[in-house]
């Protein structure tokens, strides 16, 4: 049983109050009209899956109803940090790091 | 092959049991192969089988991190049945129910096949709209397929609380007679010994760490125990594992890894001589030849790869489990456990090329693959020998996610099994 702290009610509660919805992060395509197949089906269907830390998208279901992010280890269950929407998160693996080294040049 | 039959039973007696030969051997892995298979559960030990069989190809290592059969494969709650809505997905798994159907005799191993019949109810109006729908699709496929109603119902099966003046009242239900359960184990183990007597080589205990690539073809594995052992061909069937090997080969798949749990009940005498699966309701319950009954609901939302879940899941499948059938709230449940599936967006499987060139896949089954274990592992067999896409297996490319043909079986897998 998850113990999650809401960074939006900036209290801990039992995971039935909230719902897990998946990858976090996902830009959407800025000009979808120009995407390729490829580029829009990877955005819709294609994800990341680790097998360890994964940032993902939680929403408080039946508390304040917002959504927000988690860190997480996908292996250990440990919850590494909740953030707001907007933010970036500071508990990262080596793979994210080297994504945003790729993704930068 | 030493053959089992009851003759040779009262034979192994006089020697006290003593005389069985192994069921299958140890190898040491050789250096290259012409065909490796990842993953040693039901559908890569399928595999190897219809390889070395309908293929001649024999020199095939398949090579298991943990034990044979020990993932998924051990864990399903082992309902088998082909009543799936689109032509694409009914196909496919009505060519495992036909293999199904002959598979003891076939591989000289009880799979304690039992051809009980699967009920899927409906306790809305539009529930049993889709019921009429996907029967009629069914039948029109040559699947045996019947829409009851609550009459119907409640006559095979006189346990369950069909009253009307229920929460959730059971309408009606579709009925496959054809379907039923399997022994689990027993189908990779039949699978297993009967690839090894043809040549196949079973690695255990040995983890793939990595794919080796040259020149965007797959050269190989690298395995933890064993260092690298070169293939002309790969076949990654690792379920639950599958984006983790994706990753190693360097792309991503539509798949994300759930943990999703069952439980069994002490053994009790025998009341249920059916399984009963409700979308609605949320739950599906059956009972083993050992009387315990076995019961599973649900994925848990989150993706995880711990073989365990949450408390919140199991509780909400019990409730499901005492609305239809309230006489089972006093039974007391003996055992609780996970496996790792890996769900798809449309609720289908894959079985693909990759973006590296001689590696293939076949995952995506998430969480109703044991059913099709002997079909997944004829198509995929045929696809690794030809290196190009089985008809059955054509509409289930990974590539189908960017032109969008899915196959959208989230009606007939509502209820994860
Ligand atoms: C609780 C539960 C209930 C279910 N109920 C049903 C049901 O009623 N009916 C139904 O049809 N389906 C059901 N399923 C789904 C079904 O179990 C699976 O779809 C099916 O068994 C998958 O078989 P497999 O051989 O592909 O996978 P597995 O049996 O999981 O085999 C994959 C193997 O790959 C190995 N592996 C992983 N990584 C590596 C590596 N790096 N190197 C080497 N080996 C590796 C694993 O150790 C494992 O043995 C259920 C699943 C669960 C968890
Ligand atoms: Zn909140």
């Amino acid at each position: 049983m998850f113990y999650i702290h809401c960074p939006y009610c900036c209290e801990y509660r039992e995971e039935e109050e909230f719902h897990a919805k998946g990858q976090a992060h996902i830009a959407r395509p800025a000009d979808p009209d120009q995407c390729s197949d490829e580029e829009w089906g990877t955005y819709l269907y294609f994800r990341k899956n680790p097998r360890g830390l994964h940032h993902e998208i939680w929403v408080h279901a039946i508390g304040c109803r917002k959504f927000f992010n988690v860190t997480r280890d996908t292996q250990t269950y440990e919850i590494k940090e909740t953030y707001k929407m907007g933010e970036q998160p500071k508990v990262t693996s080596v793979s994210d790091t080297l994504e945003t080294e790729e993704a930068a040049q | 092959m030493q053959k089992y039959s009851g003759f040779g039973l009262l034979k192994h007696a006089l020697t006290y049991h003593e005389n069985w030969q192994r069921v299958w051997r140890s190898p040491k892995p050789k250096k290259k192969y012409d065909v490796i298979i990842i993953g040693g559960g039901g559908h890569g030990l399928a595999t190897a089988y219809y390889l070395a069989k309908e293929h001649g190809i024999t020199n095939v290592a398949v090579i298991e991190k943990g034990y044979l059969g020990g993932g998924n494969t051990a864990r399903n709650t082992t309902i088998v049945r082909s009543n799936y809505l689109w032509d694409e997905a009914a196909l496919l798994y009505e060519h495992a129910m036909k293999l199904w159907e002959g598979l003891s005799q076939e591989l000289n191993y009880n799979l304690m096949f039992s051809q009980r019949g699967v009920l899927n109810l409906g306790h809305t109006l539009q529930d049993m709209r889709d019921i009429h729908r996907r029967v009629n699709a069914n039948r029109l496929n040559g699947i045996d397929s019947f829409a009851l109603d609550t009459q119907g119902v409640q006559e095979l099966v006189p346990i369950m609380d069909c009253s009307a003046n229920r929460r959730y009242p059971v309408l009606g239900a579709s009925w496959q007679p054809r379907a039923g359960v399997a022994r689990h184990d027993a189908v990779a183990w039949g699978f297993a010994r009967a690839a090894d007597a043809m040549g196949v080589d079973l690695i255990q205990q040995c983890e793939v760490i990595d794919v080796l690539a040259e020149d965007g073809a797959a050269r190989g594995v690298e395995t933890r125990q064993h260092g690298v052992i070169l293939g002309d061909r790969i076949g990654c069937v690792v379920a639950g594992n599958s984006g983790v090997l994706a990753k190693m080969a360097g792309f991503e798949l539509p798949v994300e890894s759930h943990p999703l749990q069952a439980l069994v009940s002490e053994p009790i005498r025998p009341i249920l001589d059916t399984v009963v699966m409700s979308n609605h309701v949320h739950g599906y319950i059956s009972q083993s030849d050992k009387g315990d009954l076995v019961i599973g609901a649900g994925i848990d939302g989150y993706n995880g790869y711990g073989q365990r879940g949450s408390y919140p899941t199991i509780e909400h499948t019990l409730q499901a489990i005492v609305e239809l059938f309230p006489m089972f709230s006093r039974v007391r449940m003996n055992r609780q456990w996970g496996g790792i599936v890996d769900t798809c967006p449309d609720a289908c499987p894959i079985i693909s090329e990759t973006p590296v060139e001689n590696l293939f896949f076949n995952c995506g089954w998430g969480t109703g693959g044991f059913k099709a274990t002997p079909g997944s592992g004829h198509v995929f067999a045929a696809t690794l020998a030809r290196g190009e896409a089985h008809e059955l297996a054509k509409p289930f490319s990974m590539y189908r996610f960017y032109d969008g043909s899915l196959v959208d079986e989230h009606g007939a897998a509502g209820v994860a099994h």
